[in-house]
C-alpha cells in the first residue's frame, strides 16, 4: 500500500503574534511508529502520546503503521498545545477515516484530552486573526473559546467539543452553532470600589483624577497603611472604558498568556498587581518560549508596583525600554517580538525601610539603611514619572469628615478632559497626554508665555532634567484639560511642578 | 628642620608624637572606654603615654619611637596633599594652645594659606544632631550662609546633618568653612559626603589632628569635638537630643570659657531637647545669623549680613500662604483644610519653591528658607 499525506493548517503562538503552521502526515506501510518532525517543542513531543489516546478513545483506528508528522516551516520553533487537534485530524485524513477536502478550507486549533475531547488552550484570538490572514473559510476551536475566535470578523467559527465534533465538520455536516453569549457585564468597573471610601487626601485624590485623566505615571509614597494601596486599586473606577480595538488587543494578549478571567472579549481595563519579586522577563516578557509579561498584560490598563523599592535593580531597569516607546522587544535567535506595553504605572512606596521617615512616628533606620532606599528609589525611573507624591497619614477629623467624591463624578470629568485631548490629538498616534513624546508635546501643547518663562526658570535652577521638562509639560496641559482649556497657562504649569518636584532630594543631593 | 617655615616643616618632635597617637589609637580606644579621661590621657607626655597604654609592647613601642623617622612622615603627608602644621609653627592657630591637651599636629587637606586665614577670623562652631529635622537642616544652612556672608568662619565636623548642612549653607555663599575631622583629613568621613569633603577642601579646608590615612574610633569624635569647640569663638548648636554628642561639644566651649548659644525647636520636639535644655540652663538664644552677630559684635553687626530676599517683595497672596508655612500649616492638606483651593494652594507653594523662599521635606511638609 502506498504512503497517504494529509495537510492541516494550524497555528503557533509566537509571543502574541499567529504564525501559519502546515501539520504534513505521512503515513506508510513498516514497523509501527508515530514520529514527529519540524523543530518541535517539549510539549508537542508529549502530544504524541495524548493524539494516539484521544483517537482511539474517540472509536477511530490508529494506524499501525509507520507515522511521520511534520510541523512546517521547520524554521519556526513550535511550542504549546494547540497542534493536538491539527496532529490528531492530519492522522485521521492521511489513515482515510476523515475526507481530507474539508482541510483545504478549515484550520484547526485546539489541545485534546486523552478521551478525545478538545480543551480550551491559550492563543485561540490570534490563531482567528491568522485563520483570516491566511484567507481560510473558517477555524475549529473548542467549544469554551468559540466566542473569542468569534470576535474576528470574516470567518466562520466551528466551536467543537470533541474529535468526533472535528470529522464532522470536515465530512461536511452542520457547523456547530456558537455557545450562548455570556450575560454582558456593566461596561464600568468594578463597582464595589469607590473613590468614596477614601477620606481625606485632598493632593493625593488630586493626583489621582489628573493621573486618569492623562494616562500619566504615579508615585504615591508614604508610611504603612495611609492609603497607598487602597488609592491605586480605585484607579481603574475612573478610566474611560476600553474601545473595541483597544479590547481586542487586550484579549489577544490576555489569550496568548492564558491568563483570562472569562471567555470572550475583555471588558474591563487591566489591573496588574505583581509581586516585588517578580524577575525582570516576568516583568516586560521573556522566557524560552517567549510570553508576555506582567507589562504588557497591564497593555491599556493599569500596572501598580505596591513597594517599589523592594522590586529587584534589574526588574525595575527592564521596565524603562517599555515605559518610553509603549512596546517590550524580545530577540529570540533571528527574531524579534514585540509585545505592547502601554500601561499607566501607579508605584507605591514608604519613604523609608522602617516606613516612618517624615511622618510623626520616629524613623528607626540606620543611615546606611536610609541611603540604601534612596538610592534604590532615583535615577532612571524616577525621571520617567510624572507625578510624584507624598500621601501622609489623615488625621483622625479627616478620616470622619464625609467623603470628598465618588468614583462616578471624577469620571465623568475625566472623560471630558480626555475626549479633549482625544479632539486635539486626532491627527497624531497618541490618544492622551502621557502618550505624548517630546516631539508631539512641541507640535501640540500650546504654553502661553508666562508659562514657558515659569518652565524655563525652574529648568534652569536644576530641578528638571529634560525629560522631566517634558513631563511637566504634559501634566499641565492635563491640569488645563479638566479645567476645559485648550492652551496651558502659568498656573498649570505651577501645579504641574507642585505635583512633581521634590526641591528636598536636590537638597541632599547638593550635600 | 624648621620651626618656623613654610611648607610641611612640621617639627620632628611634633611629628612623632602624633605618630604616637595613632599607633597607640586602639590602646587609646581601650583606655578610654574604661573610662579614663581622655584630656588626661593626651595630656600625658610620649614617654608616659608609652608606660601608661603600652602594655607588653612597650619595649618594642619605645624602640620605634627612638627610631622615629620624621622625613618618612614628612613624605606620607606629601604623598596625601596633606600639610602638616605643629605646635611649634607660628601658623598654629593659638586658640587651640587654650586646651590642656592641644594637638601636636593639625594635618590640613586644601590650602595651608587658606586655613591660616580662615582661623584668623573669627570662628564660629555650629554642631547638632546628626538626624536633623527638615526645621534645623534648614537654620543650620541659613546660620552657615549667614555667618560665611559676613566674613566669619563656620567650623563643624562634616557629620550627617546639621554639621554638613552648617557647611553647606557658608558653601552656599562665601565658602569661609572649615571641617574637622575624626579620621584623616585626606579622606570623607562619612563616606557619603565625598562631594561635601571636596568642596570643602577646594573653597575652605579640612582638618585632623590624626595623620594621613588615620582611621575614626570611637575616642576620635570626642577628640575632634575638643579641637572645633576650641577654634569656635562660640559655638551654636543647633538641633540636639538629650544625650546628643553635641552637648559635650558645647560643655568643652564652656570649660575654654567660650560662649555657647542655642537655636530653639519646639518644646515638644525631642529633636531640640537638648538644644532648649541648654537654653534653659543660660546658653544665649539666637534666631539666625543675625543674632549670632549681635552677640558677638554687638547690636549693628546683625544688620550686616545677608538674609533671604524680603517677603515683603512678595505679591500679596504668596507672601500670605508663606506666612501660614511659617506658622505651623506646612502640608497641603493642613493649608486647604480652611477651604481654601487645592489649585491656588499648588500653584503658591510651586511659585514660592521656585524663588528658593521655601522646600519641600519628607513627609509632604514644606519649610520656609531660614532668615
Ligand atoms: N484615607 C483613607 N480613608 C479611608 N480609609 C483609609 C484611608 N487610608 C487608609 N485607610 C484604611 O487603611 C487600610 C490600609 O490602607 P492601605 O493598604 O492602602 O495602606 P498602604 O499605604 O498601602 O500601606 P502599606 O505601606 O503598609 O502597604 C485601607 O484598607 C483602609 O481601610
Ligand atoms: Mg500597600
Amino acid at each position: 500500500m502506498a504512503a497517504v499525506l494529509s495537510r492541516v493548517a494550524t497555528f503557533a503562538i509566537d509571543g502574541i503574534d499567529p504564525r501559519p503552521v502546515w501539520v504534513e502526515v505521512d503515513v506508510r506501510p513498516g514497523l509501527p511508529t508515530f514520529r514527529v518532525v519540524g523543530m518541535a517543542g517539549k510539549a508537542v513531543r508529549e502530544s504524541r502520546d495524548r493524539v494516539r489516546a484521544a483517537i482511539l478513545n474517540s472509536g477511530f483506528e490508529f494506524p499501525a503503521r509507520r507515522i511521520t508528522a511534520n510541523l512546517a516551516p521547520a524554521s519556526l520553533p513550535k511550542v504549546g498545545p494547540g497542534f493536538d487537534a491539527g496532529l490528531a485530524v492530519g492522522l485521521l485524513a492521511a489513515s482515510g477515516q476523515c475526507p481530507a477536502e474539508g482541510l483545504e478550507r478549515w484550520a484547526v486549533f485546539g489541545e485534546l484530552s486523552l478521551g478525545g475531547e478538545l480543551r480550551p488552550c491559550r492563543g485561540v484570538l490570534s490563531a482567528a486573526e491568522g485563520a483570516r490572514r491566511s484567507g481560510l473559510r473558517g477555524l475549529i476551536v473548542p467549544r469554551e473559546r468559540a466566542r473569542e475566535a468569534a470576535l474576528v470578523e470574516g470567518i466562520e467559527v466551528a466551536a467543537v467539543a470533541s474529535l468526533r465534533d472535528v470529522a464532522e465538520v470536515l465530512e461536511g455536516g452542520t457547523v456547530p452553532e456558537l455557545p450562548p453569549a455570556e450575560k454582558a457585564l456593566p461596561d464600568s468597573p468594578d463597582t464595589e470600589i469607590d473613590l468614596a471610601d477614601v477620606r481625606g487626601h485632598v493632593l493625593p485624590l488630586r493626583a489621582l483624577e489628573i493621573a486618569a485623566a492623562g494616562g500619566h505615571n504615579l508615585l504615591m509614597e508614604g508610611p504603612p497603611g495611609s492609603g497607598k494601596t487602597m488609592l491605586a486599586r480605585r484607579l481603574p473606577s475612573l478610566l474611560p472604558s476600553l474601545s473595541l480595538d483597544e479590547a481586542l488587543e487586550v484579549t489577544r494578549i490576555h489569550s496568548a498568556a492564558g491568563v483570562q478571567r472569562h471567555p470572550g472579549l475583555a471588558r474591563t481595563r487591566p489591573f496588574r498587581a505583581p509581586h516585588h519579586t517578580i524577575s525582570a522577563s516576568g516583568l516586560v516578557g521573556g522566557g524560552q518560549v517567549p510570553m508576555p509579561g506582567e507589562a504588557s498584560l497591564a497593555h491599556h490598563g493599569v500596572l501598580f508596583l505596591d513597594e517599589l523599592s523592594e522590586f529587584s535593580r534589574p526588574s525595575l531597569e527592564a521596565l524603562r525600554q517599555p515605559l518610553e516607546d509603549g512596546h517590550a522587544t524580545i530577540v529570540r535567535g533571528q527574531r524579534a517580538l514585540l509585545f505592547p506595553t502601554r500601561f499607566m504605572l501607579v508605584a507605591a512606596t514608604n519613604p523609608c525601610p522602617c516606613g516612618y521617615a517624615g511622618s510623626e512616628r520616629p524613623c528607626s533606620c540606620s543611615d546606611a539603611e536610609l541611603a540604601r532606599h534612596r538610592r534604590r528609589l532615583s535615577g532612571p525611573l524616577l525621571d520617567r514619572l510624572d507625578l510624584l507624591m507624598t500621601v501622609s497619614r489623615p488625621s483622625a477629623e479627616q478620616l470622619r469628615a464625609p467623603a470628598h467624591s465618588s468614583s462616578a463624578v471624577v469620571r465623568e470629568r475625566v472623560l471630558a478632559a480626555r475626549e479633549r485631548q482625544a479632539r486635539r490629538l486626532r491627527d497624531s498616534a497618541a490618544s492622551c497626554n502621557g502618550q505624548l513624546d517630546a516631539r508631539l508635546v512641541r507640535s501640540h501643547v500650546r504654553a502661553d508665555e508666562a508659562a514657558q518663562r515659569a518652565l524655563g526658570r525652574a529648568y534652569d535652577a536644576g530641578a528638571l532634567s529634560a525629560r522631566g521638562h517634558d513631563r511637566v509639560l504634559r501634566v499641565a496641559c492635563t491640569i488645563a484639560d479638566l479645567d476645559g482649556r485648550d492652551g496651558v497657562g502659568v498656573d498649570d504649569v505651577m501645579q504641574s511642578l507642585a505635583l512633581r518636584l521634590r526641591v528636598a532630594d536636590s537638597w541632599e543631593v547638593a550635600a | 628642620m624648621s620651626v618656623n617655615g613654610a611648607g610641611t616643616g612640621a617639627c620632628a618632635v611634633c611629628l612623632r608624637r602624633t605618630w604616637l597617637i595613632a599607633r597607640l589609637a586602639g590602646a587609646i580606644e581601650l583606655a578610654w572606654a574604661a573610662r579614663r579621661p581622655l584630656p588626661a590621657l593626651l595630656a600625658l607626655t610620649d614617654e608616659e603615654l608609652i608606660a601608661a597604654l603600652g602594655g607588653e609592647r612597650r619595649e618594642r613601642l619605645r624602640a620605634e619611637w627612638e627610631d622615629f623617622s620624621a622625613a618618612a612622615a614628612r613624605q606620607r603627608c606629601d604623598d596625601r596633599a596633606v600639610t602638616a602644621i605643629c605646635r611649634c609653627d607660628r601658623r598654629y592657630p593659638p586658640a587651640l594652645r587654650e586646651l590642656p591637651d592641644p594637638p601636636a599636629v593639625l594635618h590640613v587637606f586644601g590650602d595651608p594659606g587658606r586655613f591660616v586665614a580662615l582661623v584668623e577670623q573669627d570662628c564660629v562652631a555650629v554642631v547638632g544632631a546628626r538626624r536633623g529635622t527638615p526645621y534645623g537642616l534648614e537654620q543650620a544652612r541659613g546660620l552657615g550662609r549667614g555667618l560665611s556672608a559676613a566674613g566669619l568662619t563656620v567650623v563643624s565636623g562634616m557629620a550627617l546633618g546639621i554639621d554638613s548642612a552648617a557647611h553647606l549653607g557658608a558653601l552656599d555663599s562665601a565658602g569661609t568653612t572649615v571641617a574637622v575631622l575624626a579620621g584623616g583629613a585626606e579622606r570623607a568621613y562619612p563616606a557619603s559626603k565625598r562631594q561635601l569633603h571636596a568642596r570643602i577642601a577646594a573653597a575652605g579646608a579640612v582638618v585632623s589632628e590624626l595623620p594621613p590615612g588615620a582611621a575614626v574610633r570611637r575616642w576620635t569624635f570626642p577628640a575632634r569635638n575638643r579641637i572645633i569647640a576650641a577654634l569656635g569663638r562660640l559655638t551654636v548648636v543647633v538641633e540636639a537630643g538629650e544625650r546628643s554628642g553635641s552637648l559635650i561639644t558645647a560643655t568643652l566651649s564652656l570649660d575654654l570659657g567660650r560662649d555657647v548659644a542655642a537655636m530653639p525647636g519646639l518644646v515638644t520636639s525631642p529633636a531640640s531637647a537638648g538644644a532648649n535644655g541648654l537654653i534653659v540652663d543660660g546658653a544665649r538664644l539666637v534666631r539666625g545669623a543675625a543674632d549670632v552677630l549681635e552677640l558677638l559684635y554687638g547690636a549693628e553687626a546683625g544688620q550686616l549680613t545677608a538674609t533671604a530676599p524680603t517677603p515683603a517683595a512678595l505679591p500679596g497672596d504668596l507672601s500670605a500662604l508663606l506666612e501660614r508655612v511659617g506658622g505651623g500649616c506646612d502640608t497641603v492638606a493642613a493649608l486647604t483644610a480652611d477651604g481654601t483651593g487645592l489649585d491656588s494652594v499648588l500653584a503658591g507653594l510651586a511659585q514660592l519653591e521656585l524663588r528658593r523662599l521655601v522646600w519641600r521635606a519628607e513627609g509632604g511638609r514644606y519649610v520656609c528658607r531660614a532668615r
